[in-house]
């Protein structure tokens, strides 16, 4: 019987022939990241005293959340972290100054199609984008992929995913996973892998298929997979530093899927997650109207320059509503130097935006905290109650059209309403 | 581990997410006790300090999704909660809670059933739950798991797999 990605991927790293859904295996991975929360894993390997990694190449370490410091413990927390990645030679360490962990990992070129990548945060399903298997881990966990090089995984099921028709203007990628969330809920897809196809899938950016699958955490998946075609190649070729790291893995055609279905692209119109889960997911237009004082477009999901460059097309020679702010965080460095050069930058902070540096920022409350009360509308991936915060705020999630176009209005805005030609351009371009 | 774990249950719904259980600010900490302060807090009245007086949490479905934060395992142990009974686990939450030695139990039929401040007998050794006349039976953790669960989390079963070479 054919295997599916995640089973082929799953059973290479197990050092077997094949791997069945429910078995249980030991598998190892090609990369473990930890983010700010390094120091804690450092921690016990310092109480239970082991001084030998398994591999330190496999190690990726960024300084995204919290960064820069704002506290002493946070200072002395990635000062452990800093200590840990000299004394052991890390390679691929990165500092407060690049940005959030998994688009610095995919942009570094550390991820390849049908890697085992393992990590301290929930939306390692990100790097399925590249056909990669991402899960996250705890700190713990992370301490003994270090030091043993391998751990337990109990191999999914698969649900298939097929995408047909083309996103109507002012639609885009994250409208489609607000609907799928909304859709089949926030267990919908609990610890099962899902792989999308269909003739759409082509057309989809590596943008866009970054946030599809960094989004498919929010209904549970273990991973998510688009994959590699031209494009994943076209992203990958100058980015992968040995050749022979591209080495795409698919389904059999005798595949078992769990469950198939299908979505029509053209059906769907812009989307909105209301407090507090994602699953709360309505049709824009119940929510027109919605007054909001901040705005955030930043996040693992929807900061790329793709994102950016979106958000500028609608404030172009516009300025956001006196009673709204808008904070803008790059998903990481080389996304602001984009930006810088192309443009976008400008047109933002002229549109009233207030940039700060790449990383995790607001999403998880750090800078741009809500007081009581408080509405924010953000491009981000959870709009958990006291994520930002104050629990008596409200956060909405949306695209970052959505957010452009809210910005101006003061009020959740339906981005339809500003459409331009440039539309089709601002889509095509790359992630 | 005790194999008998006894005590009144708290309920929750469904869908609690991890973000709820220990907010993004407190990951500063590891400690337990010190985690356990802020516990469900965001839920207002006077959590975390009520749960104090239960000694088992009874969930709906996928209770600790979002983020894989392993704190939100440490802070509910740290509440004097000695297990989770849920409908469904997150699969990151689930791992965390074994990792971190907090006996976690899925078994769908419990939560309609109990009210909150009922009295729970769960018997590990033996697969159920015991509430009111009835008992529910649930799925035995796999045997690979069982033992981080078993030796108080994952930090002290790696301590003794150290004595022998990491690598196969």
């Amino acid at each position: 019987m054919g295997m599916t990605i995640a089973q082929k991927i799953l059973a290479t790293k197990a050092g077997l022939s094949t791997a069945e859904p429910g078995e249980i295996v030991e598998a190892y991975p090609d990369l473990v990241m930890s983010h700010t929360a390094t120091w804690r894993s450092v921690s016990v390997m310092n109480k239970i005293g082991a001084t030998k990694l398994f591999d330190p190449e496999r190690l990726a370490i960024v300084l995204d959340h919290i960064s820069p410091a704002k506290s002493e413990k946070n200072a002395a927390d990635q000062q452990v972290s800093r200590a840990f990645a000299r004394k052991y030679g890390i390679r691929k360490f990165f500092d407060i100054d690049s940005g959030i962990a998994h688009l610095v990992l995919m942009e570094a070129g550390h991820v390849a199609p049908g890697d085992l990548i393992v990590g301290t945060d929930s939306h390692c399903t990100i790097y399925g984008s590249l056909g990669a298997l991402g899960t996250g881990i705890g700190y713990t966990e992370v301490t003994s992929v270090w030091l043993t090089g391998k751990l337990w995984m109990k191999v999914p099921d698969t649900f298939r995913i097929v995408l047909s028709g083309e996103f109507a203007p002012g639609v885009f990628s994250k409208d489609l996973m607000l609907y799928l969330i909304g859709t089949l809920g926030a267990d919908g897809c609990s610890y099962k892998s899902i792989e999308f196809y269909g003739d759409s899938v082509v057309g989809l950016s590596i943008s866009e298929r970054m946030t599809m699958a960094n989004l498919a955490m929010e209904m549970g998946v273990k991973c998510a997979f688009f994959p590699p075609d031209a494009k994943t190649l076209e992203y990958l070729k100058n980015r992968l530093k040995e050749p022979d790291r591209y080495h795409p893995v698919y389904a059999d055609t005798d595949a078992v899927y769990q469950k198939k279905l299908e979505v029509d692209l053209a059906q769907l119109e812009p989307m909105i997650a209301c407090p507090h889960e994602v699953q709360n997911t309505k049709p824009i237009g119940e929510v027109v109207g919605k007054k909001i004082d901040q705005l955030f477009l930043g996040s693992c999901a929807n900061a790329k320059y793709e994102d950016l460059a979106i958000a500028a097309q609608i404030l172009k020679g516009r300025h956001i509503h006196p009673s709204v702010r808008l904070i803008v965080t790059p998903g990481s460095k080389n996304i602001l130097l984009e930006a810088a050069e192309s443009g976008v930058f400008k047109t933002l902070l002229e549109a009233g935006g207030l940039f700060t540096n790449p990383g995790c920022g607001a999403c998880v409350g750090d800078g741009g905290a809500l007081a009581d009360g408080e509405v924010c509308l953000s491009t981000a991936n959870r709009n958990f109650l006291g994520r930002m915060g104050s629990s008596k705020a409200e956060i909405y999630l949306c695209s970052p059209a959505t957010l452009a176009a809210s910005a101006i209005r003061g009020v959740i805005s339906d981005p339809r309403e500003f459409l331009q030609d440039a539309w089709a351009s601002a889509r095509g371009e790359e992630a | 581990m005790k194999t008998i774990i006894q005590g009144k249950a708290f309920k929750f719904g469904d869908n609690i997410n991890s973000d709820v259980i220990i907010p993004g600010q407190y990951l500063i900490y590891i400690d337990a006790e010190r985690l356990s302060q802020h516990a469900f807090e965001v839920l207002g009245d006077d959590f975390p300090a009520k749960l104090r007086n239960y000694q088992i949490l009874v969930a709906g479905r996928n209770f600790g999704c979002g983020s894989a934060r392993e704190q939100a395992a440490t802070a509910i142990r740290g509440l004097g909660i000695n297990a989770v009974v849920a409908s469904s686990f997150s699969r990151t939450f689930y791992r965390n809670a074994i990792n971190d030695g907090l006996p976690i139990i899925e078994c769908p039929d419990l939560h309609a059933a109990v009210e909150e401040g009922d009295d729970l007998r769960i018997d590990l050794a033996q697969a159920l739950i015991f509430h009111r006349d009835r008992h529910y039976s649930f799925p035995k953790l796999p045997d690979s798991v069982r033992g981080i669960l078993e030796m108080g989390g994952l930090a002290a079963y790696l301590k003794t797999q150290l004595t022998s070479p990491p690598r196969p």
